[in-house]
């Protein structure tokens, strides 16, 4: 069977691949139908683009839609809107097959051009928002939109037909050979299911896209991914800007830091050490300290929670030299909110040897939280001063978040003296 | 021997050190947020943002300038596992 191009606009073609039965994408994401590689073929009075190839598997492909719609020699610009292998897989070969095209990348995607092609020595022009490229008669406008969901993520907006590809920014895994969003099957949920997964870490950064994009006159959105978006494509950047606001109105935001801290206890101390971390955190002005049972919830609305939060404290007994899974389970599930900077903390009780604070102290640094204060670690049933030290934590903890904590200096040779790190 | 005053800014603390020693030493010990994988120069994990007094740590050697300039790092950016500090004040934070 001959694969096909698609005319999307005038002399602009789909000339992508289709791969229906692919069922987890990079390990995070499921489709229950696959997904699709698009990319595309623009004609101009004296140059043609390709904007993003394929994966490698599916070159073949590509090669034979691009095939119909354009002679190799003919092709003048190669544009990489983001260099990931599902997008980037064809692009050695087309580089052989048309070695006169000049390529157009993001500042950011050098470094990883050299990468995938492990060549130092690769001809390119790197582009910024506003760089154009002229084709005769048809312009491509280039918007740099990084963390869309590389660094190295543009968007490539074709002038006299209003057209975005806009690369993984509005795409989704969803296959359909129907290809155009007005005739595929239902495919809200890929996408509302896509942004949750690859964009929300970055929604700051989408707010900065959609600054970009939401300006221009929009007659259709082409992703990378999924349909094209050629019916009420604006509803499609309105839903993003609805998706990178907070989850609900903060009602606290303007007047208090918010400090969340989950707990779970086997024998009701963790609980009391929580309770005590939470009345020292309230009892700094400006902080609105909120406790959690990790045994009364499931994991996603927790990480709601923390994302809109500024400061993370959890309390876990150590069992078996370890903190609990009901935590781990949680601080493995965060990968999908950004959390960076975020005040984090440790605290519990233990039985035998306690190692679950200094264990979730690390974990912490390594989410790049920042850990100010050293956790507190009690010996089984904690006692009315072992509670103070709790109740001082707390405190601690929010006055690092209003930024009313005092800095402290310190000798190396006093830090040498201790088994691990000394804070207050 | 010489002194440096090393602040860590996203934990507020200031630590006081001799001449010579590297970042990674001191930011392990007071819990700062510089996180490490190879401890060797190679991976970059450690990076950091020398907020002020990169004029009093040591120059970049060959081998962490390649790595820096792989991983798109500024000019301000270091590994903790290869810069020393030589004295005065320097200002880091995690990035």
């Amino acid at each position: 069977m001959t694969e096909a191009p698609v005319a999307i606009a005038p002399d602009v073609y789909w000339i992508g691949a289709l791969d229906p039965q692919l069922r987890v994408f990079d390990v995070i994401l499921k489709t229950a139908n696959g997904t699709t590689y698009n990319a595309y073929c623009v004609r101009g009075a004296t140059g043609v683009a390709v904007i993003d190839t394929v994966k490698a598997e599916y070159a073949d492909t590509f090669f034979e839609r691009l095939e119909q719609v354009a002679r190799y020699d003919e092709i003048t610009v190669i544009v990489l809107n983001h260099l990931e292998p599902d997008h980037t897989g064809a692009l050695p070969e087309l580089m052989r097959r048309a070695p006169q095209a000049r390529l157009y990348i993001s500042v950011k995607a050098q470094l990883m051009l050299k990468g995938l092609l492990k060549s130092e020595d690769l001809s390119y022009t790197p582009v910024d928002t506003g760089d154009t490229v002229d084709l005769g008669g048809r312009t491509l406008t280039f918007l740099n939109t990084p963390f869309l969901h590389w660094p190295d993520t543009q968007c490539t907006y074709l002038n006299e037909e209003a057209l975005l590809f806009s690369g993984d920014v509005f795409g989704c895994h969803f296959c359909d050979p129907r290809l155009f969003n007005d005739r595929v099957g239902d495919f809200r949920f890929s996408f509302e299911y896509y942004y949750q997964h690859i964009m929300r870490p970055f929604r700051e950064h989408v707010r900065y896209g959609l600054d970009l994009i939401e300006p221009l006159d929009l007659k259709l959105i082409a992703p990378a991914h999924g349909p094209i978006l050629r019916d009420t494509p604006r509803a499609y950047v309105q839903r993003y800007r609805q998706l990178a606001a907070p989850l609900l109105h903060n009602e606290a935001a303007d007047r208090a830091k918010t400090l969340v801290i989950f707990y779970i206890s086997s024998y009701g101390n963790t609980a009391l050490m929580a309770l005590a971390v939470r009345d020292g955190a309230e009892s700094i002005d400006g902080v609105r300290a909120s406790l959690y049972d990790l045994q009364g919830g499931e994991v996603t609305p927790f990480v709601d929670l923390i994302e809109e939060a500024d400061g993370i404290v959890f309390g876990s007994p150590t069992i078996n030299g370890d903190a609990v899974k009901p935590i781990w389970d949680l601080l493995s599930s965060l990968a999908v909110v950004n959390i960076k900077d975020k005040l984090g903390a440790a605290f519990g009780s233990y039985g035998w040897t306690g190692e679950a604070v200094q264990m979730l102290e690390d974990r912490l640094r390594g989410l790049k939280l920042r850990v100010p204060v050293a956790g507190v670690r009690v010996k089984l049933i904690p006692t009315g001063e072992e509670l103070a030290r709790c109740h001082e934590f707390g405190k601690q903890l929010a006055e690092h978040l209003t930024g009313r904590a005092s800095r402290r200096v310190i000798d190396m040779s006093e830090l040498l003296k201790e088994p691990s790190h000394a804070q207050g | 021997m010489p002194k440096a005053n090393v602040t860590f800014e996203d934990i507020g603390v200031t630590v006081t050190v001799p001449a010579g020693t590297r970042l990674i030493e001191i930011s392990e010990k007071v819990g700062a947020g510089i996180t490490y994988g190879c401890r060797e120069g190679e991976c970059a994990t450690c990076m950091m943002k020398i907020v002020s007094g990169m004029e009093n740590m040591t120059e970049r050697s060959v081998l962490e300038d390649k790595v820096l300039q792989e991983n798109m790092a500024s000019r301000k950016h270091r590994l903790a596992c290869q810069a020393q500090v030589l004295g005065g004040e320097i200002v880091v934070r995690p990035g």
